[in-house]
This record gives C-alpha cells, sequence and structure tokens, in this order.
C-alpha cells in the first residue's frame, strides 16, 4: 500500500490559529497530501461547509513532516467571516491544491520582494525560499498603519535588507513601497527579478517603475476562481495581449505583460453581492452572540 | 400483435411557460401503462439493429421484452449488464443518432422510445428498490480512476464488478463530473446521479475527492508509490474557448463552463446561495451545442427576460440535439441564427451592454462538410445584452499531459491511445472520454470508459 493520506476523521482539521492582526488570521490545516507537494507560489482552494463557496488563497508555509498546511486570510467577506470562526479542532469541508505554478525562483541571485498588506502572507514564502537558497533578499513591506502589521519578524529573518512602510508613518517611513523600491534603486542596487504581491493598483505601479528600469517583474494573481483547475475560465486575464487563465498557467505573470486596469474590473463584478453576503454572515454570528 | 402507432407515446413534460422559470426537471417521464405501450411497438428483431447504434451495447430488444411482460426489474438488470448509468442515458443520451436512429420503426415513422423506456425502466427501479448492488470479492488488483465524470465512472462500475479494487480521484468536492457541473437540474436531477455514485461506492468503489492529479499527485506517483496496477485517464474536457474578440474580458462575460458550474454545482440558483451569480436581463450565449442550449435555458430560469442563441449558421446545423432546441423555442429562447459576433461593448463601468455582430450566409460545405458561413459584408448590428456567454468548446487540460513524462498527446492536446483499447503511450495507463476526443457527448465518454475497463482487465489478466 502506498503512503497516500486516506481521508479520515482529522482531514483538513484545524491544528492551529493566531490572529496576525484585528482581521488577519492564520491557520494550519492538517492536509498531508497537499502538504507533500506544495511550494511557495502556489494556492489551495478551500470550502468551509457543505454549501460553502470555494475560495482560492495563497499557500503561506507548508510543513511537509508534520502534514500541514499554513494559509493567512483577511476577513473580507462571507465564506472568510464564516472561516474566522472556526476554531482549533473543527475541519474545513474541503482543502484541495497544492494549484498553479510555483514560483520560478531559479538563477537569481539577487531579488526585490515587495509585498502590501496581505499580501505579504504570500510574499513571504517566496522571500523564505529565495533566502534558503542563497539568493540576496531585499523585503518591502507595506500596510496601511501599524496595527495592521504581519509577520515582521518573519520578513526580517529572511531578508538581507528589509524596509518597512506605511501609509500614515506609525511602522517604518510614511510612504509607498513604490517610494522605497525607487529608492533603492536609484541607490544603485541591482535587481535580478522583482516579485510584487498585494492589492492590485499597488502591483500595477510596481510594475511601472521597474518597466521604467528594465527590471524584470513577476506580480502574483488572485482573481475570482472557481475551480481552480483549468475548468470555467472564470480566472482568466490578458498577458501580453493573450488571455491567460491564473490557475492553470499562473497565478504569477510577467508584471509588464499584465492588463492591470481589466484585472482591477474585473476583480470588482461581485462587489455588490459579497458585501451583502458578508453583512449576512456578520448578522448571523452576531445574533448567535447574543 | 405489436402496437403499430406510427408515433412515439409523448413524453409528458412540464408546461413550457411554467417550467422556463423553475429548475425542476423538464421531462416528467412515462407512467407504467405508457411505457408497456411504447414497448409494445418493439418489433423484437433478431438481428436487433438498435443494439449496433449503442456506445456501450445494451441488449435493447431484451430489456424491451421484459417491459411488456412487466418485468421491470428483470428489464433493470439487463440494462446494468452493459450500462452503469442507466438512468442518466436515459435523460441524456442522443438516442436519435445512436439507437434509435437505427430502429426498424423509425423507416416508416417515429423509432421506438428506447431512452424514455430505459429512463421508465431505471426510475421505477430507483423508486422501488433501496438496494445497492453487492460488494464483489477483491481480485486482489488495484486500479486508479481520474475523473468520475461518465467515463471514469463507467470505467469504475465495470472493474469493481470484476473485483478490482478501484479507487476514483475527483479534482472538485462532488463526485459525478460534468453530470454535475455541467448538465442542468433540470435535465438531469442531482440527486440521481448522486444514486448512480451509491451504487458504485456500494460496489467498494472508493472516491477520493479534492485529489487533482497532476497537482496533489501524478499518475507516476499513483503507480510507483501507491501501488495502483493501471491507471484510466477520464479527466474531461478542458480550459473553455473563447472567440478571442474585443471585450470578452469584460463583465458579465462567461464562459459556459463558469456559468454552468456556478449554477449547477455550486447551485447559486438556489436563494441564499454562497456562490454569487449576476442575474441579467438579456443573455446573448455564442454557440450551438448542447451546452449552449443548457446555458441559455438556465440563464432564461434565472429569471432573463430576453435570451438567445447566436450562432453562425443556420438551424440545419446546429450541433444541439433536436430535442434541447425544440425544448429551447418552445420555453421562448431566441435563435439568432447566421449571426456572429465581432465585439462585445461595456458601458463606462466595464459591464457588458452590447455585442456587434454581422450578418453571415451560407457559402460552400467546408472540411467537416458543413456549408461554411460567409459574412455579409456591411450588416453589422448592435444586440443589446447585459451578458454574453461563450459555449464554442473547450481544449484539453494541461494538468496531467505536463506532469505525465511519456504521456504522448495530439496537436490539439488529446491523449493520444489506441482505438480498440483505450491504451495511451505508456503501459498500463488508459484514456478515454473528453480528454481523448474534445467535448463529445456522455454516452461516447461512457464507451470509452467500457471499452478502456475491458482492455485493463486483459492487460492485468496476463
Amino acid at each position: 500500500m502506498g503512503s497516500f493520506p486516506r481521508k479520515g476523521q482529522n482531514m483538513y482539521q484545524i491544528l492551529e490559529k493566531r490572529e496576525l492582526n484585528p482581521t488577519v488570521t492564520l491557520m494550519k490545516i492538517h492536509a498531508p497530501a497537499v502538504a507533500k507537494k506544495a511550494n511557495p507560489g502556489q494556492f489551495i482552494i478551500l470550502r468551509t461547509d457543505a454549501d460553502g463557496e470555494r475560495i482560492p488563497l495563497t499557500v503561506a508555509d507548508y510543513d511537509r513532516a508534520a502534514g500541514s498546511v499554513t494559509i493567512i486570510f483577511q476577513v473580507v467577506g462571507a465564506t472568510t467571516e464564516k472561516l474566522n470562526h472556526l476554531g482549533v479542532g473543527d475541519s474545513l469541508h474541503d482543502f484541495v491544491g497544492p494549484l498553479g505554478r510555483p514560483t520560478n525562483t531559479e538563477g537569481k541571485r539577487r531579488v526585490a520582494v515587495v509585498g502590501g498588506g496581505v499580501g505579504c502572507a504570500i510574499a513571504y514564502p517566496v522571500a523564505k525560499k529565495f533566502f534558503e537558497q542563497g539568493t540576496e533578499v531585499h523585503t518591502v513591506a507595506g500596510f496601511r498603519t501599524r496595527e495592521l502589521v504581519i509577520l515582521e519578524q518573519e520578513f526580517a529573518a529572511v531578508s538581507h535588507k528589509f524596509v518597512r512602510m506605511s501609509d500614515d508613518g506609525s511602522w517604518g517611513e510614511k510612504g509607498l513601497v513604490t517610494d522605497a523600491l525607487r529608492r533603492l534603486i536609484e541607490s544603485g542596487e541591482q535587481y535580478d527579478e522583482v516579485i510584487t504581491i498585494g492589492p492590485l493598483p499597488m502591483m500595477k505601479f510596481v510594475c511601472l517603475l521597474t518597466r521604467e528600469f528594465g527590471i524584470p517583474t513577476v506580480a502574483s494573481m488572485n482573481p475570482i476562481m472557481i475551480d481552480g483547475t483549468g475548468m470555467c475560465g472564470g480566472c482568466r486575464l490578458t498577458v501580453g495581449g493573450k488571455t491567460k487563465f491564473a490557475c492553470v498557467d499562473g497565478p504569477e505573470f510577467d508584471g509588464h505583460q499584465i492588463d492591470f486596469d481589466e484585472a482591477i474590473a474585473r476583480s470588482s463584478v461581485y462587489k455588490p453581492f459579497e458585501r451583502h453576503a458578508y453583512e449576512e454572515a456578520c448578522n448571523l454570528f452576531r445574533k448567535e452572540v447574543e | 400483435m405489436p402496437n403499430m402507432n406510427p408515433k412515439k407515446n409523448p413524453m409528458p413534460s412540464q408546461d413550457a411557460q411554467v417550467r422556463s422559470r423553475n429548475f425542476g426537471e423538464v421531462a416528467l417521464g412515462y407512467t407504467e401503462a405508457m411505457a408497456i405501450d411504447e414497448a409494445e411497438r418493439c418489433l423484437n428483431c433478431k438481428n436487433m439493429p438498435c443494439v449496433s447504434g449503442c456506445p456501450v451495447g445494451i441488449a435493447i430488444p431484451s430489456f424491451i421484452q421484459k417491459v411488456k411482460t412487466g418485468e421491470f426489474e428483470e428489464a433493470y438488470r439487463i440494462i446494468s449488464e452493459s450500462s452503469s448509468l442507466p438512468a442518466v442515458c436515459g435523460r441524456v443520451c442522443p438516442q436519435e443518432t445512436q439507437c434509435e436512429s437505427k430502429c426498424v420503426r423509425g423507416i416508416k415513422g417515429e423509432p421506438v422510445g428506447i431512452g424514455r423506456l430505459e429512463r421508465y425502466v431505471a426510475d421505477r427501479h430507483n423508486a422501488e428498490s433501496q438496494k445497492l448492488p453487492a460488494r464483489v470479492p477483491s481480485n486482489g488488483h488495484k486500479v486508479a480512476v481520474i475523473g468520475s465524470g461518465p467515463s471514469g465512472l463507467t470505467c469504475a462500475g465495470d472493474l469493481a464488478r470484476k473485483g478490482y479494487e478501484v479507487t476514483v480521484f475527483e479534482a472538485l468536492h462532488t463526485a459525478g463530473g460534468v453530470l454535475v457541473y455541467g448538465i442542468p437540474e433540470f435535465r438531469l436531477p442531482k440527486e440521481i446521479v448522486a444514486r448512480e455514485i451509491d451504487a458504485l461506492r456500494a460496489m467498494g468503489v472508493d472516491i477520493e475527492v479534492n485529489t487533482v492529479v497532476g497537482k496533489t499527485v501524478s499518475v507516476e506517483e499513483l503507480m510507483r508509490e501507491q501501488g495502483f496496477e493501471a491507471v484510466f485517464i477520464g479527466s474531461g474536457a478542458g480550459l473553455p474557448r473563447f472567440m478571442n474578440i474585443p471585450g470578452e474580458n469584460l463583465k458579465g462575460v462567461y464562459s459556459a463552463n463558469e456559468f454552468l458550474t456556478r449554477v449547477n454545482l455550486m447551485k447559486a440558483y438556489l436563494p441564499g446561495s454562497a456562490t454569487p451569480i449576476r442575474h441579467a436581463r438579456r443573455v446573448a450565449v455564442v454557440g450551438g451545442g448542447n451546452v449552449a442550449m443548457d446555458a441559455a435555458r438556465s440563464a432564461l430560469r434565472l429569471g432573463a427576460e430576453e435570451v438567445s442563441i447566436v450562432y453562425r449558421r443556420s438551424l440545419e446545423e446546429l450541433p444541439a440535439r433536436h430535442e434541447e432546441v425544440e425544448h429551447a423555442m418552445e420555453e421562448g429562447i431566441q435563435f439568432r441564427l447566421l449571426t456572429n459576433p465581432t465585439e462585445i461593448l461595456g458601458d463606462e463601468s466595464g459591464f457588458v451592454r452590447g455585442m456587434t455582430c454581422l450578418r453571415m450566409e451560407l457559402g460552400e460545405p467546408d472540411a467537416s462538410g458543413r456549408r461554411s458561413p460567409v459574412e455579409v459584408p456591411g450588416s453589422e448590428f448592435l444586440l443589446e445584452c447585459d451578458c454574453v456567454i461563450m459555449a464554442i468548446g473547450t481544449s484539453p487540460n494541461p494538468l496531467i499531459k505536463s506532469t505525465t513524462e511519456g504521456l504522448e498527446v495530439n496537436r490539439r492536446g488529446g491523449i493520444v491511445v489506441e482505438e480498440n483499447t483505450g491504451k495511451t503511450s505508456l503501459d498500463g495507463v488508459y484514456a478515454g472520454g473528453d480528454a481523448v476526443t474534445g467535448a463529445a457527448t456522455v454516452i461516447l465518454a461512457m464507451g470509452a470508459g467500457k471499452t478502456a475497463a475491458k482492455a485493463i482487465d486483459e492487460y492485468l489478466s496476463k
């Protein structure tokens, strides 16, 4: 018999749960088959319950020996709200992956990793992998304010240079990640590649900046998805004038080729629905508490 | 004396006006009297032409004789010998181009309603018997089946009946493949699919959902590390095709796969569903196959005021089943034939507001034998709509091909197999269904699953 983990009682069980900031949570999930194959840059899809929607979340870390996969999520909608109400010992209904292609770290000697907000959760394993293979890693992390900062020590441990930025100056310097990146580049830092992960507008401006300097740049995209296996086509985006599917062709793409404006527009298609569903979910939990 | 009525007993169905606003099943099924009366139309031909038209070779006249005499359970047993999914096939097979097209009664009138009888027998069995099939003692051989759609389920069922220990790996969270994510509830109630899958489980088939072969585990690992002696790849059709016209990434443009997956698998048609879908007013579905009909009729049921099929050839060339087209027309779907979209237009916030189209006329027959459509110069017009669904086919999924060294695929990305066995370029690895042929029908996929099961049995019995 093989070593393939069978579906047992503790399948997809939450092994650990930690609040990283008031709206961002880390969870370690028991999923040996996914842990065995996961690599930085890939994602998983989960459902919290039998009627739940499928949501993609990027792999934040994994422990092959322990058979666990770490996810970090921000509570932004009904499903992440439900997810955040689960605790250690509870199980997810579904957890599938690893999906998408891993980050290509080969042959890069000096990189800048630029993360924004909860995107830093995805940027971290990428920075870590580069660091562990001996690449010179400069990390630029940006948050709105100090209260929202996540993974500070973790980043510090895997970065040769770590620049902290916040919108209001309460953490590191006041300013945008692009300000910090521009300064690094203009001070003479040479990068084989810039990897950017964060809100779409941030990634768009990082890519515009690096294009100016001709530095190859990879952006990690997180579009709306359903199956995540190359069947529905909902995650399509335009890269270099061609239609690409984030789930099988990505989620990382050449940042200078991505049509960010289109991606930004597409990401908003269900906004009213999501807001409504989120409010409903919140009301439901509020009632339970009362 | 056989019943010499030249016409089939009509299928009772929900009124078109009513059904166009609900997701309940359209065709309601024969009564016992109708079934026996229809069975009486069968001449029980000695040479059984109908059987030659069935991709899985059901002993059609034999089961129909049992319907005549009211031995419905026996009729079910005969069908089950050849088909793993009778209640499914009775609903979605294109009988008019298969068994029924060979029926002698079809020469001077309508053929025997074989599909309707199959459905009656299967539904009656399911209603009367809660008994699931018994587990067959293991022969000690392990086979992996990738994909739980029609080809995978058929292959798994045939092998399990022979005592193989079968594990089916499914990428999604629910087993059934296209039967659950693609074909809508009103054509194939999901309860029926679940029941057929329960029957396979009862026979000892293990179904592992949430497993993407090519990602979670590779074909090689299944064989080398997990002890599967043979693998059947029935991973289905892949990525949706688009027309490559401007505007296809506007908000409100769906592939049929996405639209149908949201509605069927994720149950977006139910109030309070966690998965959203846009409820559009005017929907244009581009394409003329069964998938296009399913998408159009689903859109109507979601409350659209106007739904059109936009197809570049004429009614005659529509690839969808005649019955589906007829149902769609009865329900009020508009057919904009000889029409080809050239651009999708968006409003200031990036939502679809319309589609420019050209009128076409039919020219000379092309390589496929169909008359190819030619643009009528200066015929451009605006079709107003707030949702566009592209139902123009799929290209094979790259996941297994790209992670299975030595697996040969053709120019179009379909897995290359030996026709009579389904064997791929790798020893012990077989394939069938849409992963091989590109988008086709449920029953053809089942036929391929059956062929491969037989070949796998021969391979492992050596």
